[in-house]
């Protein structure tokens, strides 16, 4: 099964690949395009921007949510920006400047070719969006405004207030919007994706459970696309919504589409620490707050205990007596090191005792200086918003008192394995941005997700999908009433007949709970090989005890969040394995991954490019079975690979 | 803390609803409002599970369902009636933002669904607002081309133009503005995505025409009309003013006299 994976990166120099590919692609007629169909599963900023960039092309495209509005996908909740590389600010950035820091932040474990075409296309974007209305800061000669992120050092994030993502998901609806009253697009909103029907080896439509009546429905179409977004929330608490889950891309897993490096989660430093028991999910504070807030514990044992104890207020701790541990350890990047890089620093000290909270696992995000230099009303333009929503949170003014903050699950960078093409290793089926694996490696750099989503949308699925659909438009539409669908709307059946037959004390939540204490324990900030063997058993075990204990309250036919919480948890234990078992496997350290055993003596990641540098792809060998590792070698041809260096 | 939570209860679109009511005792005074639902459900679903309470006489309609997802304020899936106002006491918060500080320990809670003609409930707290999706459907977006956009900085936009129209664009959608209104009106809601367009160059060609549609779509949706009562910008979760109701007023007249 080796040769599945073929990546198909084009050949030739590295700024040429992208035309080189298109050149290549065949087109599709219009007239023909009118006969084919396709299915987009998701309508976050890759789903929606496929969907309306498709369906303007003229294929009909059908297109599914699991909200009741396709404008509440989580890439709303994106704060900080978007990458574009238009050197606007004149500091010397530029496409490969771009692709320079997505590999280096990714700590080269993402494809040249993919990432290149990422930087390529990103200038695109902002012209693209700033079309749709979107409103981008401005700088008053009318300008737009950038601002600088994680590990890069130029200033090429362009943004809305703290809401980036969410006016770029609204351009994106708006373009679908227009797209379903033409009559090209069709909506599905509240419609879950349970299962992907594969005729002859092909993807060719989906079950979905209609989440208002309860019914199972069956669509069929010529090619169909993911863009269902990350698991993070397999580890309970995340910054993800609550919502968001990996059940789509784990039905394509074990329909034959290939995982790549589940193990590369995200851990993003900049988050408001756990309250409680009772909490279901952590809120991020925007990334760009490090631009002008600095992180900071102290440094003597007894002021902690004080803070502890609230005996003092942080701001009543002397400058000499706090530590800015990013800048004292990293001082070319401080406080903008990435993501990765800042999360291990925070819990370093944490670990070490400096924790400013009664749980001691929280750090300082302080503003007093930004104050003296900016003034009040500049830090308010920049960050109002944030901060309104951290005192909300928390009732904390963060204009009194530094925010404290503390690392939280945000991301996935692993996801299914795609070709150059964005395809998956089955054939017509597609999978685009945080639901893929390809442009991030073991870590994303800020503000790259948004970049990645509308790129693959807009810019790169409307070209790849014509490849395989310029073979397909002789074929008719996809019958639904065939055994194939037939046998994968039984099994979806099965699957929900058997949840509500267990009849048992636990709730969904109750067991999601233990599931995320197994993961941020032995799956979290640092993993070794004996807790990585202890999660995958205990994961195992509870897996057992879900199909014994579980209670699923209330019928298939009604409006059902607890079945829906239940099947998208059945997933989350069998996702939480793998990346147990990717991360066992993985004996390195690299981006987000942090193997105890691979460090420098100064306790920095330490990658081993002799034995890991390929991407990990699993391969769904059938239930309780030992899924097949696949490696595809990465090459970088184009750049030196070195050991990440953001200290000078 | 603890509270009585009377709650609208409803098993679907076509049943009568009614009110029950819980005591939920144990709260922290740090958990968001959504969060003790989620208590609250977990107590229920054992409460319906558990055969002696179902024997003394709980007859538990099973969990509440709710909307909600990113429980950060900005999807705007989430939407109550907390004791007769939109997202509850907390000012310019969605209710996932509405933490139980605000509320007295001991104290009872009414909690509905959003009351409105257009937005029918489905299940419980569960409203249908695809209306607004229709709305919007019917012109809120610029016909742009991907791919065909000109350089960005090719469009300049005054500082404070930009500002404002991000404070219209930062609708979410909820509905708390048609709940909140006594005539159920929408007009905060169109007025925000037209205004956002209104103050921005691109877009300007199809300005009348987006103005005609929407409004013309708001009304056919069974939404009412708007008597400047300013309920919906008091309970607006992201405090978007009702100028953009003026703004939008100005735009569909001048659409008209373009006509």
């Amino acid at each position: 099964m080796a040769e599945k994976l073929i990546s198909k990166i084009p050949d030739g120099p590295l700024a040429e690949k992208w035309t080189k590919r298109k050149s290549e692609i065949h087109l599709v007629s219009p007239n023909n395009k009118r006969k084919l169909e396709i299915i987009v599963v998701g309508t976050g900023l890759g789903g929606a921007s496929a969907a309306a960039s498709l369906g303007e092309l003229g294929y009909n495209v059908k297109v599914f949510c699991i909200s009741d509005s396709p404008r509440r996908a989580h890439s709303i909740a994106a704060q900080g920006g978007i990458n574009a590389a238009k050197n606007y600010q004149n500091d010397n950035d530029s496409v490969y400047r771009l692709f320079y820091d997505t590999i280096k932040g990714g700590d080269y474990r993402a494809r040249e070719a993919n990432v290149y075409r990422l930087a390529e296309v990103s200038a695109a974007i902002i012209d693209q969006c700033v079309a749709q209305g979107i409103p981008f800061a401005r700088e008053y000669g009318g300008y737009l405004a950038n601002r600088s992120f994680g590990g890069v050092q130029v200033s090429r994030t362009f943004y809305a207030r703290g809401q980036t993502g969410q006016q770029l998901l609204l351009g994106a609806y708006a373009a679908l919007n227009r797209q379903i009253a033409a009559g090209t697009v069709k909506s599905y909103p509240r419609h879950e994706m349970l299962d992907l029907v594969v005729v002859n080896g092909e993807a060719k439509g989906i079950i979905a459970r209609n989440l208002v009546t309860g019914k199972l429905e069956r669509f069929g179409a010529h090619a169909v696309v993911i863009a269902t977004g990350g698991y993070g929330n397999t580890y309970f608490l995340s910054t993800n919504a609550m919502n968001s889950n990996g059940s789509a891309a784990w039905q394509c897993y074990k329909k034959g589409a290939f995982f790549a490096n589940p193990c590369f989660a995200q851990i993003h430093p900049t988050c408001i620490p756990v309250h409680g028991e009772q909490q279901c999910k952590l809120t991020l504070m925007s990334e760009s707050l490090r631009n002008d807030g600095r992180i900071w514990v102290p440094k003597k044992k007894e002021d902690v205990e004080k803070l502890r104890k609230h005996t003092i207020k942080p701001s009543q701790i002397p400058e000499e007596d706090r530590d800015y541990y990013l800048e004292r350890r990293y001082p070319a990047f401080g406080n903008l090191v990435p993501r990765d890089v800042a999360s291990r620093a925070a819990k370093e000290r944490c670990d070490a005792g400096f924790g400013v909270n009664e749980t001691g696992l929280a750090v300082f995000l302080d503003f007093s200086d930004a104050i003296k230099r900016l003034g009040h009303q500049r830090v308010a333009e920049r960050y109002g918003n944030l901060f309104d929503m951290y005192e909300k949170i928390t009732a904390t003014s963060p204009w009194e008192e530094p925010m404290m903050i503390y690392p939280a699950i945000h991301y996935t960078m692993g996801g299914i394995w795609v070709d150059y093409d964005l395809q998956t290793t089955i054939p017509g089926l597609y999978a685009l941005g945080e639901a893929n694996f390809s442009d991030h490696g073991g870590n994303r750099l800020g503000a790259s997700a948004l970049m990645q989503g509308l790129a693959d949308g807009y810019f790169v699925i409307p070209v790849t999908i014509g490849d395989y659909l310029s073979h397909k438009f002789a074929e008719p539409k996809t019958d639904v009433n065939t055994p194939e669908f037939d046998a994968a709307e039984k099994a979806v059946q099965e699957r929900i007949d058997k949840l509500f037959s267990i009849k048992g004390k636990k709730t969904v939540d109750s067991i999601h709970k233990q599931l995320g204490h197994i993961m941020w324990e032995y799956v979290g900030m640092a993993r070794n090989e004996e807790g990585l063997k202890k999660a995958i058993e205990e994961i195992q075990a509870l897996k057992k005890s879900f199909y014994e204990n579980v209670c699923v309250p209330g019928s298939q036919y009604e409006f059902n969040q607890e079945l829906e919480k239940a099947l998208r948890l059945e997933d989350f234990l069998e996702i939480g394995e793998l990346m147990a078992r990717d991360a066992l496997n993985r004996n390195e350290s690299c981006g987000g991954h942090f193997r105890i055993e691979s460090q420098t003596e100064e306790g920095e990641a330490k990658r081993d490019d002799k034995n890991y540098m390929y991407v990990a792809a699993w391969e769904y060998q059938g239930e309780d079975k030992e899924p097949k590792l696949h490696k595809e070698p990465l090459k970088y041809e184009f750049i030196e690979v070195k050991t990440r260096n953001y200290k000078d | 803390m603890e509270f009585n939570l009377k709650i609208w209860r409803q098993k679907n679109a076509k049943e009568q609803g009614h009110f029950e009511t819980y005591h939920i005792a144990g709260i922290e005074e740090d958990a968001s409002f959504l969060e003790m639902l989620d208590i609250l459900n977990e107590q229920l679903i054992r409460e319906g599970n558990d055969p002696v309470a179902v024997e003394r006489g709980c007859k538990s309609s099973g969990p509440v369902s709710f909307d909600h997802d990113c429980r950060e304020g900005i999807c705007g899936a989430c939407g109550l009636y907390i004791d007769g106002r939109a997202h509850g006491p907390d000012d310019h918060v969605t209710t996932c933002q509405l933490f139980m500080r605000h509320f007295k320990d001991g104290a009872t809670i009414t909690v509905e669904p959003w009351r409105s003609k257009a937005f029918p409930v489905i299940k419980d707290l569960v409203v249908n607002r695809s209306a607004f999706d229709e709305i919007l459907q019917a012109g809120g977006f610029i016909s742009v081309r991907t791919g065909s956009a000109q350089d960005a900085n090719n469009i300049l936009i005054p500082h404070d133009d930009a500002e404002k129209s991000m404070d219209a664009a930062a609708c979410v959608g909820c509905g708390a503005c048609v709940a909140t209104c006594k005539n159920g009106s929408a007009m905060l809601f169109v007025g925000a995505r037209v205004s956002s367009l209104a103050l921005l160059p691109q877009g300007r060609p199809e300005a009348a025409r987006r103005a005609r549609a929407m409004v013309a779509k708001m009304d056919e949706l069974g939404f009412g009309n708007c008597t400047n009562t300013r309920a919906c910008e008091m309970e607006c979760p992201k405090g978007i003013s009702v100028e953009h109701i003026a703004r939008l007023n100005r735009e569909y007249l001048s659409a008209k006299f373009s006509e």
